[in-house]
């Protein structure tokens, strides 16, 4: 039954038990899967009001645009390399596999680890440079995007640790694979979030 | 990984079962215990914003007299009141205490998808609370820059609370959003997963279709919230300009340039006004159940109740600047602002005229806390069609800013939510507590609350008629305001006064009968819904007993022809209703074979 | 039952409270008789809707009410009521919006006979500009703001030399002259509101705003600040005065262009020297102040401030009755009968050597501080000197017993009730700050404390 029949039946008129074990309107996958879009969909929410308010505060008079540091695109290099280990990480345990997990699963945190400290180093060329984040709203939104990108970047770590320690400790792949899953999709969804604050830093 | 339903998981569900009494009260995961606590708290911080409306309702009723209010006094008290209530007390009762509550029960499922979290959410909602309750006794005081919080004005010399107060305020904000968002997550998810066996969408009780729509609501407004918030704290502690342009504060120019005040306000409505249906619409839902159930009736066009809270939730996103018609905005969104603004009232009057159709042809039982809901539709129909006057944007123009404002907004945000949430304590009070309260001080209750409440706002309305200004600590030697408009206001203090007094009533109801009330039926009411079936009464931890319920009918199958009872509970399956017409129902009977 | 008859009554009750009710719009000054219009409709629209629902409820509560034997009638939804009620709704909204809409579009396109004006609103006060011969106003910018620059105009910008800049809360309109009022402000969110033409328009600092009316009766009505602006929003008052069109030129004419408030005849400090000699016999030699004659100290205070008091003293709103040292002042205030004298004195007093008053009030001082922080320092600032920008004298080193006696007047309405002291007016407010006099005492002596 799609949505829409859902929400135009008529409940009084069908009786018993509908939809066997799990009613309709049930997504059928795990709860965490469906916290984890909308908590995606809240994420985004949160970054297109700070575009909408980059885009506005851009038409006022004051603006300077700040020309990013060229590092920026290793950055972005880095972040596609732990989002392709993530991913290769996630096929491994699907397949419930375990040879190369723990390269590609470390690997894709300490590449997420790197391409945050790679993002303090620009902020710190910007700082030498004397684009400071009160000097103009072009740097505070810089600063601020990006800074708010590095946060959620540290919060799905903080999940990936968890992760880690379990597979330390001798947990078993399937132990952690929806973990490595959820993780999987945050870190495409931070990957797509970071092209998208790129692209609109660059060219504006 | 496989998908495994609900029913199946739950024989090998690990249930958190406390050990300890501070596992049992305090750091509990049960939502019964959560949505307790939640509720517990946002009393509590309703209570004080009540205690600051009854001191500045003073200064305006008796200017002389009154003479321990003063000016800044005067602002951070309307300040920390309008956000108290708004944000502390009614989001937080009805979604972190009634939806906590509610959900699980109504949907027959043990507990909330994320239990820990849900424990988080009432703790961090604990944090912003004492960051707000901080500020009271910080230097300068709490901020006094109006609930809106409107740049550039919060943070300037001439403010009350503009150095810690306002910092503090902001953080609270933000802390309570990440609070909200914690329980949200567990609202959604288990509306939508964790709904007991044949429990469709459509056979919810409209309180969960009103608490789940005002959650997706609450998650995506918020936001908007946390990043105005964020924005004004980098331009307050680092010297940015996002909201800040060139001012001058006492007569030197401050370092800021270019910034726009208005930005802030779009963010800050783009929350605010969904904020309005947060908590409205779980409201509505109630004070839906609470009316079919006293009227003996299922709630006339259910199909056209979910999808008035669907439109209304959806409608919500897209009015946010009526607020701002005379903010200076580019006068041209008022066409499309205000014709949003009027569309949105056809859903909701159809609310209305359904609640009153319930009524028709019922069977009404005026038990307490139907006067409570009857008592809303009064006032709702008052405030909501005040609304179309303000809606209507050149209307707005004489009166934005004055008495009609706050008269409108207090009857539909305020008063009627306030009626349906007296209403569903008492409607569901036995349930919860397992014991019944006192009907005669409940009814007392009741008639000061509403005739006092009504006596408070229907006069504010033509204050603001005359043009007398909000926000005005005195309003002084005026030529068009008559010495009569100064009477009004003394006698509308003084039944803000009575009103508030006889909110003791109700704790000592609430609370005598919690210790002396006589014992309670499961089902007192005869309620078709899934929480008055549960096996215990006050339900325990797990709430269902060894079994999870199975739902074999939608919630409002009352004085259904040919049934014996006036009710039959979700959970009777069509064979059972005729032979089961001479017994009471039993409670949470098991799914037998043939239903299925 | 009692529930349906006191809703039964609660209709009717608020009926006859509507028109029974003293407390209604204004009557109407300006040509918004189309608001009105809106409001009307949307008025008896709504009025219909509340009694009929109401009327209704209270018809089904009655009716029924719970009866031994009665079964409610099992009715799950009726789409073609629905349906119908949905469509009756939008008829009803559709004769109260297409309304509305028009006469906004008429709100957001001033006519182009609109004559320009400027509304500043700064904390907490209201000034005016009117365009010269030209007819354009000059651009402004808070970058320019000073003391003999209120508004920030432009100096190098030519079109605004002949802009007649009211420095005064009291601004002037010609009758059945269209108008479109430019709103500016300097530092936070002000709203300009007269109630009496319907139409009210934020001032946004860093933009301009415009609202506009075309005043069609003659009078004299109240501005208000209706956009919370800080601890003053609400003494921030002013007054317009709508006359006919030749009352407005003289008025219009009789008030300086921002070029002639650039260049000031230089004052003449002798001549101030000369004329203060009056005044030394109270105020003594260097404007120390003299207790047993009831004269304060004066050296040290804002010079501006000098000059607003003395015309306040000759055009008697200061030192009326009740204020018997006050109007000792009137007769040698009258003493100085042009500007320039006022300019001059006020001058040569700014010369004096500024040496704290000796301090005569003691109280708690810690009280004091609480009650001056939360509501004085805002325009008295922190360390009590004053500023113009706020109307605001100075305080801290000035004779204390001076303080107490002017607070104790504006609260017993001896000081500010005049109409020509809107600054008096604000401090007649602001003063409840102070209970009593064993504050106002507290108050006086932690500003001793300030110097």
């Amino acid at each position: 039954m799609s949505l829409i029949e859902q929400v135009t039946d008529k409940p009084w008129e069908r009786k018993g038990v509908i939809g066997g074990l799990s009613p309709e309107g049930t997504f059928k996958t795990q709860a965490e899967r469906v916290a984890l879009i909308f908590f995606l969909i809240i994420a985004s929410v949160v970054f297109s009001l700070f575009m909408v308010s980059y885009y506005i505060r851009m038409e006022l008079p004051d603006w300077e645009p700040l020309s990013e540091p060229a590092q920026l695109w290793f950055n972005t290099g880095l972040l596609v390399t732990s989002s392709i280990l993530f991913q290769w990480a996630r096929n491994i345990v699907v397949r419930n596999g375990k040879s190369n997990l723990y390269t590609s699963f470390f690997g894709a945190g300490i590449f997420a680890i790197l391409f945050i400290a790679a993002q303090l180093v620009s902020w710190s060329y910007l700082q030498a440079g004397g684009f400071y984040l009160s000097s103009n709203p072009a740097n505070a939104f810089y600063y601020l995007l990006t800074g708010l990108h590095a946060l959620h970047l540290v919060g799905g770590l903080w999940f990936w640790s968890k992760s880690a320690i379990r597979l330390v400790s001798g947990g078993e792949p399937k132990d952690i694979r929806l973990s490595i899953e959820l993780c999987t999709i945050y870190w495409h969804f931070l990957l797509l979030v970071w092209i998208v604050v790129f692209a609109v830093l660059s060219n504006t | 990984m496989a998908y495994v339903p609900l029913a199946d998981q739950d024989q090998e569900m690990e249930m958190h079962h406390p050990h300890t009494w501070v596992e049992k009260y305090v750091f509990s995961q049960d939502h019964k215990v959560i949505g307790v606590q939640y509720g517990g708290l946002a009393v509590f911080t309703g209570i004080i914003g009540l205690a600051l409306s009854l001191l500045f309702r003073l200064q305006l009723g008796f200017p002389e007299s009154v003479d321990f209010v003063d000016p800044n006094f005067y602002y951070q008290a309307v300040t920390m009141h309008g956000m108290i209530m708004v944000v502390y007390f009614l989001t937080a009762l009805f979604l972190g205490g009634f939806g906590n509550y509610m959900i699980p029960l109504m949907l027959g499922a043990r507990d909330m998808v994320f239990p820990f979290l849900n424990m988080m959410s009432v703790w961090t909602f604990l944090i912003s609370v004492v960051i707000l309750m901080a500020s009271f006794f910080v230097s300068g005081g709490p901020t006094g820059a109006g609930w809106t919080l409107y740049p550039p004005q919060t943070t300037m010399a001439g403010t009350p609370g503009h150095d810690a107060g306002i910092i503090l305020m902001l953080v609270s904000l933000a802390v309570f959003v990440v609070a909200f968002t914690m329980g949200g997550l567990n609202y959604v998810v288990t509306i939508l997963q964790y709904r007991c066996r044949g429990m469709t969408l459509m056979r919810m009780p409209l309180t969960v279709w009103g608490v789940f729509v005002a959650t997706v609501l609450g998650l995506f407004a918020f936001p908007a919230l946390l990043v105005a918030c964020i924005m004004m704290m980098f331009d307050t502690l680092l010297g940015t300009s996002f909201f800040m342009p060139a001012v001058i504060e006492a007569g030197s120019p401050l370092d800021y340039e270019g910034g726009s005040p208005i930005l802030f306000q779009h963010l800050f409505w783009f929350f605010g006004h969904p904020e309005v249906y947060i908590v409205a619409l779980p409201a509505f839902g109630l004070v839906s159940d609470v009316l079919s159930v006293h009227a003996r009736k299922n709630i006339f066009g259910y199909r056209m109740m979910v999808w008035a809270i669907i439109a209304i939730g959806g409608l919500s996103f897209i009015v946010w600047a009526h607020h701002m018609y005379v903010s200076g905005m580019n006068p041209y969104f008022g066409f499309f602002f205000a014709t949003t603004t009027l569309i949105i009232a056809v859903p909701t009057a159809l609310k209305v005229y359904n609640w009153i159709f319930t009524l028709w042809e019922g069977d009404i039982r005026l038990n307490s806390p139907m006067y409570f809901a009857i008592g809303f539709i009064f006032t709702f129909i008052h405030g909501g069609l005040t609304g179309l006057f303000l809606g209507n944007v050149v209307i707005d123009l004489p009166l934005s800013d004055t008495y009609f404002v706050v008269a409108h907004f207090h009857l539909v945000m305020g008063v009627s939510p306030i009626l349906v949430l007296f209403a569903a304590i008492y409607h569901w009070f036995p349930k919860i507590s397992g014991r019944m309260f006192n009907e005669k001080l409940a009814k007392v209750h009741f008639w000061l609350t509403f005739l006092g409440a009504y006596s408070v706002f229907l006069p504010l309305h033509y204050l603001g008629f005359l043009g007398v200004p909000r926000r005005y600590y005195a309003l002084g030697n005026t030529d068009f305001i008559p010495l009569s408009a100064q009477d009004l206001n003394s006698t509308v203090t003084v039944a803000a006064l009575i009103v508030a007094a006889s909110q003791i009533l109700f704790f000592v109801n609430i609370i005598g009968s919690l210790k002396w009330g006589k014992k309670a039926d499961p089902n007192p009411w005869g309620a078709a819904s899934l929480e008055w079936q549960t096996p215990d009464t006050p339900p325990v931890h797990g709430n269902w007993g060894d079994r999870l319920p199975t739902v074999y009918r939608w919630a409002y199958d009352y004085s259904v022809p040919g049934a014996a009872e006036d009710y039959i509970p979700q959970t009777v399956p069509e064979n059972e209703v005729l032979a089961a017409s001479n017994d009471n129902f039993e409670t949470n009977k098991n799914p037998s074979p043939a239903a299925i | 039952m009692t529930l349906a008859v006191v809703i039964f009554l609660l209709v009717v009750g608020s009926i006859i409270f509507h028109f029974a009710s003293p407390w209604w719009f204004t009557d109407i000054a300006s040509d918004w008789g189309s608001i009105d219009f809106t409001i009307n409709v949307t008025f008896w629209v709504t009025g219909f809707v509340f009694v009929a629902c109401n009327l209704f409820l209270a018809y089904c509560v009655w009716k029924f009410r719970h009866k031994e034997g009665h079964k409610a009638k099992y009715e799950p939804e009726n789409a073609k009521l629905e349906a119908g009620l949905s469509i009756f709704t939008t008829l009803g909204v559709v004769a109260m919006l297409a309304p509305g809409l028009f006469v906004w579009a008429t709100f957001v396109t001033p006519p182009s006979d609109a004559l320009e004006y400027e509304v500043l609103g700064t904390q907490w006060q209201w000034q005016f500009r009117y365009p010269g011969a030209d007819g354009l106003l000059g651009t402004a910018d808070t970058g320019f703001v000073s003391e003999s620059n209120p508004f920030g105009i432009n100096p190098e910008d030519p079109n605004g030399q002949d802009d007649v800049v009211v420095n005064d809360p009291q601004m002037h309109l010609a009758i059945n002259q269209p108008v479109k009022a430019l709103l500016r402000s300097n530092d936070v969110l002000h709203n300009y509101t007269v109630p009496q033409f319907r139409v009210k328009m934020d001032l946004v600092p860093g933009l301009v705003s415009y609202l506009w009316f075309d005043p069609t009766k003659e009078g004299t009505y109240d501005i208000m600040c209706q956009e919370l602006c800080g601890i003053g929003h609400f003494v921030m008052r002013g007054s317009v005065t709508v006359q006919s069109q030749e009352e407005f030129d003289t008025w219009l004419a009789s008030q300086p262009t921002f070029s002639e408030t650039q260049r000031p005849a230089p004052p003449d400090l002798s001549a101030g020297q000369a004329q203060y000699a009056t005044c030394a016999a109270c105020h003594g030699a260097n404007g120390e102040g003299n207790r047993a004659l009831n004269a304060p100290k004066i050296a040290g205070q804002q010079p501006w401030y000098i000059e607003r008091q003395l015309n306040h003293f000759k055009q008697g709103a200061r030192g009326g009755a009740g204020d018997t040292n006050g109007s000792q002042m009137t007769a040698f205030a009258s003493m100085l009968t042009t500007d320039e004298a006022v300019r001059n004195i006020s001058a040569y007093i700014a010369t004096f050597p500024d040496t704290p008053a000796a301090t005569t009030i003691a109280g708690d001082i810690d009280n004091g501080f609480d009650i001056y922080d939360r509501n004085c320092a805002a325009c008295h600032l922190d360390n009590g000197s004053g500023t113009w920008y706020t109307d605001a004298p100075k305080l801290s080193g000035m004779s204390d017993w001076y303080f107490v006696t002017q607070i104790s007047n504006f609260r017993a309405g001896i000081r500010g009730n005049h109409p020509y002291d809107d600054y008096g007016e604000q401090m007649v407010q602001m003063a409840t700050a102070m209970g009593d006099l064993e504050e106002i005492n507290d108050v006086a002596a932690y500003i001793n404390t300030l110097r």
